[in-house]
């Protein structure tokens, strides 16, 4: 381990660590536009000068290998000289338009110009302009503004997976273009925002409508994917601005989506902002009182076991408690949080978690994926994916129809019985699996959501066995989520007890007149035109598909506006952050269970979240801790039996809009326009 | 240097003929595989000989032949000026007019070419037949002022001497041989030598560095004492 000093401070480095890193660790800060820890090194934008005792010229830091001995000054005449040059040359052919670019306020070059900036131009001839590049929907662009840092190509290919951004020409006419200028194809295009040291690459939706320090910062969680992405939502007044990504290594590192980035537009449309009630067959804006009075007569006139719930995609934990509780004192089973009717094992969590965890997926080097497009469906998790595929010896195998992943990929075929042949190791696969260290066998949605995905489950568990994929300190079996709410639902029970029906047997009642009453908890995914004659409440934030159908709507509050607890698809427990208030009057989801209890005198045991979540915690002791990923005890899951020799239905079809907030976002609208239904579907309207 | 632009009219489509086929081949198996995106030069330069410039879809094509992403082609191909990215004459003609060119008379270069051709720099003649470019250092200094006609050098142009080649190329003549156009040898001086007269026969004459060095000291202690004397 080589040795060096750095500022006077001794610092030992492990080998191949460059000046900058080593600095780093000491805390002695260096500038930097080009490089980026998760990115190759480039050692292009020379900011990262520094003074090295015995060499000639100052060496840029973030590129130079430490060496024994060796003796920096980061804060050296020479090393101080060296910037302010650099500086002045990169402000020559930068347009200075900060009071009306948008990354004013939070812009590297701003800030380090304010460090190393020269108070005047020597530059007296024409500035450099370039055009401006279509970047797709999310993406704005203003290229006379860029430094040619050269993150964003670094990114599009390195992480996204997607080499459609390059650097044409050279020198002083070196521009960033996407190929042919289309739109840059990736779930994580909205990084290159984030990654852009100036005001090149600014975002789209966001463009001109706040300025960072107007903005109110609430950390908090994702629950566009089952990744459960550390976010940081940034809202003005009531309403949210934007989206960004905090940093949490062992789950999305520092990436972010574009859905979970730039959904967030639709929390302002299409929003329930107070409570309904069907009469004569329209909805009538009605109190909460004549609401809650309108639930109360009907559930009288009904028996518990003619009452059911289901609980949708994006509800916190603390809501399906109060719920659960809820039906439970009305003396109904039947309750489901998987409304896609997926085969999970409720009493087993190792049949329904991210067993190898997210961070886990870099000691793997065989993934099978079942049934699953990660890219569409996790497009973070994906990208980890494909971090652990760059760094070599990794082979991925896809049972399901190729969804242009953004890694190598062998595909084992589309239909689910290859499933079958690769469990009983007549498939060359199986020994690709055995053969492995640490195997990794990821069952997505479309897997388990099908009529034989009981059978799917055991496969996969029974290949899990006979593979070597659980041992001591791995289990390489892993369900891929897409429901953010899915994992914190299982843990707190919200499935069907004794005898209670689950969303299939739910929906087949319903139509057929055997159960009066269904509590939607923000479920939009399900068939409503099955739910017959029976009575719905509906609960949730937005006039879905839930909410069209519904005889009584109760406005509740998106994920944004409430105190919640959610559990991510590798069973890691996180909190989140009111960021703003719920629209008119709708409240926060378990307070309206809990005032509903009360009308129907079966009153919950818990007046505030703190006694709510000690309940939740006495359920399932996971709850008792955030931020924790407990490993799950291996049992056996699942039932033995035929899978059917169909392809796979993956169920994210369209990755833009998947759950009522991306539905109601126009941004959303405008990239399912440009990804997905591409231009031929385009009219003269258009323009 | 401008910024250089795609041409906007690009063919539809692009093969490499049986030949470059070949030899594309043999380039490709020069690396090692997985490396075949090495060979992206060599093949954007058989492309360029192929059709006389590099257009979208040869470089759609070399992408795929080296399985790499056609950004990364485009981005070779528009780094390097010598990739033509619009269509050249069939006698493509660079004039150097960078400085040591420029002082050795590159203008008459120019004017000569201009007057004989009667494009611009930057113009192709209507029949396709010659194309002019002005192009920066072409390396050969020490013979300026210097054309390139595909390949060749012809270097110690002034107006006369390229209004021939041109000429010659007009009729379809055998070019005079490239090089120097005054007879000079290679890049020797053009009268007598001038340095480098010894008899390169003989032995190195031994120095003596370590007068040299002591010389050099002590005119160096003598300059900081003098620095340090207080000034009359």
């Amino acid at each position: 381990m080589p040795k060096l000093t750095i500022d006077g401070i001794q610092v030992e480095v492990p080998p191949n660590t460059t000046i900058l890193q080593a600095a780093e660790r000491i805390g002695v800060e260096i500038p930097r536009f080009c490089y980026h820890d998760r990115l190759s090194i480039a050692g292009n934008c020379r900011m990262c000068l520094v003074d090295v005792e015995k060499s000639p010229k100052p060496v840029a830091s973030c590129a130079m290998p430490v060496n024994e001995g060796m003796v920096v000054h980061t804060k050296s005449e020479r090393a101080n000289k060296a910037r302010n040059g650099v500086m002045e040359f990169l402000l020559i052919n930068h347009p200075l338009d900060c009071p009306i670019c948008d990354q004013g306020g939070e812009c590297d070059l701003q800030d380090q110009a304010m460090a190393y900036g020269f108070d005047r131009g020597r530059f007296h001839e024409n500035k450099r302009a370039v055009k401006d590049k279509y970047m797709g929907p999310l993406v704005a662009t203003c290229m006379t503004r860029c430094i040619h840092c050269t993150r964003c190509v670094r990114f599009a290919t390195e992480v996204a997976g997607v080499p459609e951004l390059g650097a044409l020409g050279r020198g002083e006419d070196m521009e960033i273009t996407t190929y042919l200028e289309g739109a840059l194809t990736s779930e994580l295009s909205g990084n290159v925002v984030d990654l852009c040291p100036v005001g090149a690459l600014t975002s789209k939706p966001y463009a001109f409508h706040a300025r960072p320090w107007e903005l109110r910062k609430t950390e908090t969680i994702d629950v566009m994917d089952a990744v459960g992405t550390n976010i940081r939502v940034d809202a003005r007044g009531r309403e949210v601005m934007r989206v960004l990504p905090r940093i949490n290594e062992d789950v999305n590192e520092e990436w972010l989506a574009d859905k979970s980035r730039h959904a967030c537009d639709g929390l302002g449309y299409q929003r329930l902002d107070r409570p309904y009630v069907r009469r004569n067959g329209k909805l009538t804006a009605v109190s909460w009182e004549d609401a809650f009075d309108a639930i109360a007569v009907r559930l009288r006139a009904s028996a518990g076991n003619r009452m059911a719930a289901i609980a949708g995609d994006l509800a916190d934990v603390e809501s399906m408690a109060a719920l659960k509780d809820l039906m439970a004192a009305l003396g109904s089973h039947n309750i489901d949080c998987r409304q896609d009717g997926a085969a999970l094992d409720p009493k087993v969590r190792a049949s329904y978690i991210f067993n190898a965890t997210i961070a886990g997926i870099e000691q793997a080097d065989a993934i099978l994926l079942v049934g699953t497009d990660p890219r569409r469906e996790a497009p973070v998790l994906n990208a980890r994916i494909r971090k652990r595929f760059k760094k070599g010896g990794l082979s991925v195998g896809v049972i399901g129809a190729d969804t242009k992943l953004t890694y190598k990929t062998e595909n084992l075929g589309a239909s689910a019985d290859v499933l079958a042949r690769i469990a009983d190791g007549s498939h060359p696969f199986a020994q690709v699996l055995k053969n492995a260290k640490n195997p990794m066998i990821v069952v997505g949605m479309a897997a388990l959501s099908r009529a034989d995905g009981n059978a799917i489950l055991a496969a996969a568990r029974q290949l899990a066995d006979t593979c070597g994929a659980v041992k001591d300190g791995w289990n390489g079996f892993n369900v891929l989520h897409t429901a953010a709410a899915r994992v914190g639902g299982l843990d707190i029970g919200f499935a069907p007890g004794e005898g209670g029906k689950d969303t299939r047997g739910i929906l087949e009642a319903a139509g057929k007149g055997e159960i009066d009453v269904v509590f939607l908890l923000g479920a939009d995914e399900i068939d409503t035109a099955r739910l017959g004659k029976a009575f719905v409440i509906y609960q949730g934030h937005h006039g879905d598909r839930g909410a069209h159908r519904a005889d009584v709507i109760l406005p509740g509050a998106a994920y944004t506006e409430k105190d919640g607890t959610y559990v991510n698809t590798e069973g890691r427990v996180q909190e989140a952050y009111r960021a703003v208030f719920p629209p008119g009057e709708a409240r926060e989801d378990w307070t309206i269970l809990r005032a509903l209890s009360a009308v129907l005198a079966k009153t919950l045991p818990y007046d505030n979240i703190k006694q709510l979540r000690a309940r939740m915690a006495k359920a399932n002791p996971v709850f008792a801790g955030y931020d924790k990923v407990h490993p799950a005890e291996w049992k056996s899951f699942g039932a033995a039996g035929a899978i059917a020799a169909t392809p796979f239905d993956y169920p994210v079809k369209n990755y833009y809009m998947t759950d009522p907030i991306s539905r109601a976002s126009r941004t959303m609208a405008q990239c399912t326009e440009e990804f997905v239904l591409g231009s031929k579907q385009k009219t003269g309207t258009h323009g | 240097m401008s910024a250089r632009v795609m041409a906007e009219n690009q063919p539809a489509s692009f093969a490499f003929n049986a030949e470059m086929q070949e030899r594309a081949k043999k380039i490709v198996a020069k690396y090692p595989a997985g490396r075949q995106a090495s060979a992206v030069i060599p093949l954007l330069d058989l492309a360029q000989r192929q059709e006389g410039w590099v257009s979208r879809p040869a470089m759609e094509r070399i992408a795929v032949m080296l399985e790499m992403a056609p950004i990364r082609v485009m981005e070779v191909a528009t780094v390097y000026t010598m990739f033509k990215l619009a269509p050249v004459g069939r006698n493509h003609i660079q004039v150097c007019t960078s400085l040591s060119c420029w002082l050795r008379g590159s203008n008459d270069v120019v004017k000569s070419c201009k007057d004989k051709l009667g494009i611009g720099l930057g113009e192709v003649t209507p029949d396709n037949a010659f194309s002019l470019e002005e192009v920066e250092c072409a390396g050969a200094c020490v013979n300026a002022p210097v054309i390139a006609v595909g390949d060749d050098y012809y270097e110690d142009v002034d107006y006369a001497s390229t209004g021939k080649i041109i000429d010659a190329l007009k009729r379809g003549e055998k070019l005079p041989p490239h090089g120097s156009m005054t007879g000079r040898d290679n890049a020797a001086p053009a009268g007598e030598k001038t340095s480098l007269t010894d008899d390169p026969t003989k032995p190195i004459p031994k120095q003596d560095f370590a007068a040299a060095k002591a010389a050099f000291e002590k005119a160096k202690a003598e300059a900081a004492a003098k620095a340090a004397a207080p000034k009359a």
